[in-house]
């Protein structure tokens, strides 16, 4: 298919940035869109341009390193996919594509389409850990007893891969489905509770400070996460909070 | 940041808010549909309500603070908000994930503020006036006489049509919204969701029903 894409170009962090067009074509639709990406990306190279700076690593939806805002949303129009498992079949021969960076304040742009998401490790350092001594004395797992249903729960928090589509989607840039998920992960098993007051506490200050908006339920970021980490765990992150400042 | 000030704090004082605000828009429905149905009982009830010192010393004050309170940290909140993407998208599709409601509470909550404007000046300064500037003595059978009056302009009806259906989008996300926001959300609560929903339709239709029978019950006599 032959495809017109509109994408955001941006030399570095200072520099501003404006939309331009490239035309692609004999794109399959078996391409994942990075693959369609590195098509582009190729032609660049050869007729001397610079090829356009995009985040990618495992490209298996894992790794939370891709991002890229598709046509108005977070990883494109298909749901439960990161955009490196987005398939160009989602797409018409002839469609314009809109390619654009995450936007929040808390992302900046460093190049093209990448964005800083260090705002997101340095929440995470705040309190997404417990403190266990893991040197050789690591117990069975099975000693310590945890409930069918609180064991998903947590699991399924724990599958939140950090990519910042919640922000991205939010139309307040607010990343409380990341934190809530965060915080659920440990709010939910035994090995959690120990620290989980401060736990709480620090992560939610860190995200105030980051600069990240603050949520009014619209459910965007559960809409487009591609984990469907559900808007349950940013409940259970209030009622934490709640507990820990009463 | 104290924990006063904090985003989740903000967000459940803006749950409570609201959520107190719902339970009035209740009451007063309550107390409304009664001059459809029984105008004595009507009279009666806002005589109550207009000279009881308990709810004109204690209550009312605590209502036009929650109402003040809501619409401020409503503003307060938006502008965080939008302050927190520097650069807005050039291609952004809430429709795809959120319902508009939901993406457009200040718009809904704007034209309520709006429309409590209009409301406080036919309402509510009248009766300040009446009371406390004119000194007039109580009369306990005023007071559906003056509502009815005050539906007789179809401007107004229109206008009152209009914001309770701002009002039924408003409370369609604010009312569900509220309870997520105190931390209400777990496979027991989609009951009490269905009933925000209710509530959200079934209130502002009320008062429109309300506002009409008065308008065409007027037009009929």
């Amino acid at each position: 298919m032959n495809l017109t894409l509109k994408i955001w170009r941006q030399k570095d962090g200072t520099s501003k940035g404006k939309m331009v067009s490239y035309k692609v074509s004999e794109i399959s639709e078996h391409m994942s869109f990075l693959e369609m990406m590195d098509v582009l990306n190729e032609q660049l190279v050869n007729s001397g341009e610079e090829p356009v700076a995009f985040d990618h690593d495992c490209r298996e939806g894992i790794c939370g390193m891709c991002s890229m805002q598709i046509n108005g949303e977070p990883h494109g129009p298909d749901r439960g996919v990161t955009t490196c498992q987005l398939h160009m079949r989602m797409f018409k021969d002839g469609d314009t594509i809109t390619i654009e960076p995450f936007r929040a304040k808390a992302f900046p742009v460093i190049k093209d389409l990448v964005v800083d998401r260090t705002s997101f490790d340095r929440i995470q350092q705040a309190g997404g850990f417990i403190s266990v001594n893991t040197s050789g004395n690591t117990q069975d797992a099975n000693s310590l007893p945890i409930a069918k249903q609180a064991a998903d729960e947590a699991m399924d928090a724990a599958t939140c891969i950090g990519c910042g589509a919640c922000v991205a989607a939010c139309k307040n840039a607010s990343a409380m489905l990341f934190v809530g998920a965060k915080v659920s992960q440990y709010a939910l098993l035994p090995q959690g509770q120990v620290e989980a007051t401060q736990r709480v506490l620090n992560m939610v200050e860190q995200m105030d400070n980051e600069g990240f908006g603050n949520c009014t339920n619209t459910g965007a970021c559960e809409i487009e996460c591609p984990k469907g980490i559900s808007l349950e765990n940013i409940a259970r992150m209030n009622r934490e909070y709640l507990k820990a400042s009463l | 940041m104290g924990i006063l000030t904090s985003s989740i704090a903000r967000k459940v004082a803006m749950a409570l808010s609201g959520l107190f605000l719902v339970f009035f828009l209740g009451q007063h429905f309550v107390i409304n549909l009664t001059s459809v149905i029984a105008p004595d009982t009507f009279n009666s009830w806002s005589h109550f309500m207009g000279t009881n010192g308990l709810v004109q010393g204690l209550l009312q004050p605590v209502l036009i603070f929650g109402v003040i309170f809501h619409f401020v940290m409503g503003f307060v909140l938006e502008l965080r908000n939008r302050n927190a993407r520097a650069v807005n998208y050039v291609s952004y599709k809430g429709s795809a994930n959120s319902s508009w409601a939901s993406r457009n509470m200040i718009i809904s909550g704007l034209v309520i503020l709006a429309f409590l404007g209009l409301h406080f000046y036919d309402f509510w300064v009248p009766e300040i006036v009446y009371k406390y500037i004119e000194s007039n003595p109580e009369d306990a059978t005023r007071y559906f006489p003056e509502v009815v009056h005050k539906f007789e302009s179809p401007i107004r009806v229109g206008i009152y049509v209009i914001a309770f259906v701002l009002l039924a989008f408003h409370l369609w996300h604010g009312f569900s919204s509220s309870l997520q926001s105190i931390g209400f959300n777990n496979m027991y609560s989609r009951a009490l969701k269905g009933f925000t929903k209710f509530y959200a339709i079934a209130i502002p239709l009320g008062f429109i029903f309300i506002a009409l029978y008065h308008h065409f019950n007027q037009l009929s006599h």
